[in-house]
Parts: structure tokens; sequence; C-alpha cells
């Protein structure tokens, strides 16, 4: 296996909306406290003007893209420089799986939209496992 | 009828660092606190939005924040959509203000609280030099 290999966590910059919130805790959830020797993040900003270091991580490695509306910058912004999410996955649809968990706040998002991010990094760990692996997500 | 000119903010989301994390919540807070003045959209919009989204900065007197040298927000703003008025970053603000860089990217409390009302402070002045530019 090759050890460098990572898993890139793509989060919308979602700054006015509280699934764009939810979206960046997810992938801080993933890359600080599940599964951090195994993902890196990049700012998505720097693929809108083709900063090429992240063009080059993207390009190299599996990316999970999380994005918190129907527009998908995330994913967008990915597949105009030429690569694909290996997973894409709206941070919405895991609030409808744990309703009991509604996503609050823009700038910071309340207790149970932290809570609802960690349920949501976890769910995303087996993906990160299979993409390290050289599995589909 | 409204008709004031509003202006445009376009903060980086550096999702990948901790001025990332300054510049949304400051840029949040004063869209917040200026309601009447100001309006936002998200940079990568410029890319995954349509055409509403491209003119932006032909709408709206706007200003860019970015939280590192590299300037996504201005750079792209400038080249997706129009020339900002006005250009912030905030290693330069910290330093103005004599504070450090927050070490984390999420979860701010007390101790990240002075690097962010001083990048609202500024962006506060900007918003009104541009308004009496206009």
């Amino acid at each position: 296996m090759d050890t460098s290999r990572k898993v890139v966590v793509l989060p919308c910059s979602g700054i006015g909306k509280a699934y764009g919130a939810l979206s960046r805790e997810i992938a801080y959830e993933l890359a600080e406290r599940v599964r951090p020797d195994k993902t890196a993040m990049t700012c998505l900003p720097l693929l809108v003007i083709s900063d090429s270091d992240a063009l080059k991580l993207v390009r190299e490695n599996p990316v999970i893209t999380i994005d918190g509306c129907p527009l998908e910058c995330a994913r967008k912004s990915l597949e105009a420089v030429g690569a694909k999410p290996a997973h894409a996955c709206q941070s919405f649809k895991f609030y409808v799986a744990h309703k009991e968990l509604k996503p609050e706040g823009v700038a910071q998002l309340n207790e149970a939209g932290r809570k609802l991010a960690g349920l949501a990094a976890d769910e995303l760990a087996a993906t990160v496992d299979r993409l390290i692996a050289g599995e589909d997500a | 009828m409204e008709t004031r000119v509003k202006i445009g903010i376009v903060s980086c989301s550096g999702e990948e660092r901790p001025e990332g994390t300054v510049c949304r919540m400051a840029c949040r807070r004063l869209l917040e606190q200026a309601t009447d003045k100001t309006v936002t959209i998200c940079l990568p919009l410029f890319i995954a939005g349509g055409r509403e989204e491209r003119t932006f900065a032909t709408k709206y007197p706007t200003i860019t924040v970015d939280g590192c040298e590299k300037r996504c927000a201005a750079r792209a703003t400038e080249t997706l959509s129009a020339k900002p008025r006005m250009t912030l970053l905030i290693p330069e603000i910290l330093q103005k203000h004599g504070l450090a860089v927050p070490k984390k990217r999420r979860n701010y409390g007390p101790d990240e609280e002075p690097a962010i009302q001083a990048v609202i402070e500024e962006l506060a002045g900007a918003v009104e030099t541009v308004l009496a530019n206009i």
C-alpha cells in the first residue's frame, strides 16, 4: 500500500447556511479526529484560482466532496479542474438520517450540529478506508 | 423602496487554515451587524453558480477578505466577476493589531475573539470607506 496516499476531504465553503457550516465541521471531524493519518484537506477556493499545489493534491488522490446545498460548489469546483470525486455527499442527508440532531448556526454550529458532524464523520470513515485501500467508495 | 447601494463582501473560506476561520467568522458577524449595508456570496459560486453569481462584483462594490498571501478571494473575484474596490488580508490586520494568528481551525472561543474583533473593526471601516466613495 502506498502510505503517502491520502483521501482529500473537500467541504463546501458556504458561509451563509448552517449546512455549509455542517459540511465544514464534518470535514474537520474526519481530518482531525476520525482519520487524521489518512486524510488531507485543502481550501476549496484554491481550486477556484487553479493553485498548482491544490490541483496536484486533488488530481493525485481520491477526493470526498461534502456539499452544503444543491448548488454543489465543492463537487462542481473539483470537476471544473478536471478531477472527479471518489465520493460526493451532501451534509443535509446526514440530517435526514438523524433528524433528532438539527444543525443551527452559521458562524459556529450548535451542539446538535457538532454531534451530527461527528456521527457523519464516523460514517464516512469506512469510505476513507476503502479509498486508501484502493477500492471503490 | 430600498435603493441604497450595498457592499459585497467576499470572504476567503480557508477551510485548511486558521486564518480562513477568522476570516469567515469575522465576515459573517459583520454581515449580521450591517445587513442594511452588506451582502455576500460563497466564493466558489463564481464557478459553480450561473451568470447571476458571476455578475456579483459588477452589481456590488466589493471588498475581499483573504486569509493568506494566495489571495483566493481577491483573485477569483477579479478574474471571474469584477475588480474589488478594496482587498484586506488577515495576517496584515492581525499584525497591525499586535495579535497572533489563532492556532486552531474550529471551536473558537474567548482566546480567538480579539482576532475576530480586529478583523470586524477593519472590515467595518472598509465598508464605510467604500460607501463614502461611491
